[in-house]
This record gives structure tokens, C-alpha cells and sequence, in this order.
């Protein structure tokens, strides 16, 4: 578990061929971390049939409505996607 | 001729016939290999399915209503407060519940853009709207505008908050308790709470 509540963060701007749980909107937006879970499996690897994926940390962000849809996002707006740890990088190492 | 160079009547091509395909296969291979025979199968569903519904859901937040000490626990684990109710998510494979506060400030409406993730033990099967691609794409993009078709107006000083349900974790709606009902006791505030309330698209 590398981050805590509160914490800045940003979604990598990856592409991969196959499932991923970061949606397209949601690449390389910045957001915070809004709650720490348990280890799950991670889905990329559940979704290729691993027998035994990797566990890594899930962390709910939450992201402005503003940042995900540059062009016009409602006011007041903010949208939480479950995301695990190796989808995430500190927002203060981007530029 | 169809694009796979046979003709027939069958639709194998759709998500739902893939699905019963799959299905079928692994009852036909439980029956094989003597581990459950359908109708086993099909009795475990309808005994879920029995116990499930919103009057679960109506039930947790009556109860939070009433007994603050209930809904501290709620807020913070979910699954150990629902426990205490004799209810549970974990039919299947392990499911983390959280349940997120409506308050005078904010307004929490569920979705799973995914798919169609959902609190069925708490709530019942889910209504067709929130399957559909409509309500899934659009709830992340402008929730105001989706709220004010359920007729739901929220003045803008009302943050709106979007949870995107996964198969990790499941959201339920603790809507704010009726002004007007002081005194009420957990089985008349039950009844005022409706299924969309405890998904968001009520408020």
C-alpha cells in the first residue's frame, strides 16, 4: 500500500491490448485518494486466466468532474472509480 | 448465409446466448462429475433470490435512522453492520459494501459503467434502466441532468457524487431521514424508503 487518503494522484496514460479497468476517460487525469481497500486480484490477470493473479491494493479516487470532462462537466460534480495500485502514479513525479 | 458460412435459425451469437451456452456447459458438467444436479442449481437461485430484495436495503436504513451507533458502524464497514442485521453480501465470492450519506451538502448516486454491478442481496435484481448503456455512460458525464429525468432538481451548491460499482465493491444510498417524521418507529420509516432512493436516483 503506497498511497493514503487524501493523497494526489494521477492515472497512467497507458494503453494496453488487453482488459484494463481504466477507462479511457479516466487516463492520465489527476485525482485523490478517497479510500484504501483490501488487496483484490487483479483483474487484468483474472481477466487473461491466471490461476493465481496477483493481489495488489484497490483505491477508490475520486476525480473533479472538471478534470475527467474538460468540456463541459456539470458544476459540483465528482466521479469515484475503484482502481488498483499499478494503475496509479504520485502526481508530484508528473509534470 | 450468415458471416460464419452456415445458415441456422439459432441466435449464437449474442452475449445472452453465449452466456446460457456457458451456463448449460458447466450444469451439464457438474451433473457429469455428480458435484449438483440442476434442479440443485436452480434451488439455490430461487432461495436467494427469496431472501432478496429492497426491503433489505429499506431495513439497514431505517435502522441508521434510528440508532446512531448503527450507523457510525455502517459508514465505516458496512459488511460488519449488515451482519449484525442477519444480512449478507457474500454469497458467492467475497464483496466489499459500502454505504455512502446523502446530507443537506451532497447528493451519491450509483452506476456500474462496466456492467451492471449491483447490491442484489440488499436490493433485488436490478431495474433494466441501470443495465442500460444510456444510464451507464451517461451518469458519469452529467449525473444533474440524469437526476433532474428522475426528477431529481439539485441546486448546484449540492455536490453530486458518482461511485462506480465494481465486482470489488458494491454501494448503497443512505438517503437523509423524511423531515417529518419524528417519533416514527424502523417499520413505518421503512416503508417510505424506495429502491431508487437506496441507488441515488431518488433523493
Amino acid at each position: 500500500m503506497t498511497y493514503g487518503v487524501g493523497d494526489l494522484v494521477r492515472t497512467s496514460g497507458r494503453d494496453p491490448a488487453h482488459h484494463y479497468r481504466v477507462p479511457r476517460y479516466l487516463r492520465a487525469k489527476r485525482g485523490r485518494i478517497e479510500a484504501v481497500h483490501a488487496a483484490f486480484p487483479l483483474a487484468d490477470a483474472r481477466a487473461a486466466g491466471d490461476p493465481a493473479p496477483p493481489l495488489e491494493t484497490l483505491y477508490t479516487v475520486a476525480f473533479d468532474g472538471g478534470e475527467v470532462w474538460p468540456e463541459g462537466a456539470e458544476p459540483n460534480t465528482v466521479y469515484h472509480a475503484e482502481l488498483w495500485e499499478s494503475y496509479l502514479l504520485p502526481a508530484a513525479e508528473l509534470p | 448465409m450468415s458471416e460464419h458460412g452456415h445458415d441456422h435459425p439459432h441466435d449464437h451469437g449474442s452475449p445472452a446466448a453465449v452466456m446460457t451456452a456457458r451456463v448449460n456447459a458447466l450444469i451439464g458438467a457438474l451433473e457429469a462429475r455428480g458435484v449438483a444436479a440442476d434442479a440443485d442449481v436452480t434451488a439455490v437461485i430461487e432461495r436467494f433470490l427469496a431472501a432478496a430484495g429492497p426491503q433489505n436495503g429499506a431495513r439497514i436504513v431505517a435502522r441508521a435512522w434510528v440508532d446512531p451507533t448503527f450507523r457510525a458502524l455502517l459508514l465505516a464497514d458496512a459488511n460488519a453492520a449488515i451482519a449484525a442485521l442477519g444480512l449478507d453480501m457474500s454469497h458467492w465470492a467475497p464483496v466489499e459494501l459500502r454505504v455512502v450519506e446523502n446530507t443537506a451538502h451532497v447528493h451519491n448516486i450509483v452506476v456500474c459503467t462496466l456492467c451492471s454491478c449491483y447490491p442484489i442481496a440488499l436490493l433485488g435484481p436490478a431495474p433494466q434502466w441501470y443495465k442500460s448503456e444510456a444510464y451507464r455512460s451517461r451518469v458519469v458525464r452529467e449525473p444533474r441532468a440524469v437526476l433532474r429525468e428522475f426528477g431529481v432538481a439539485l441546486a448546484d451548491d449540492i455536490e453530486v457524487r458518482v461511485w462506480d460499482s465494481t465486482a470489488e465493491l458494491r454501494y448503497l444510498v443512505l438517503p437523509r431521514r423524511p423531515a417529518d417524521s419524528d417519533g416514527w418507529d424502523e417499520a413505518r420509516l421503512m416503508q417510505g424508503v424506495t429502491r431508487d432512493a437506496l441507488i441515488g436516483a431518488a433523493r
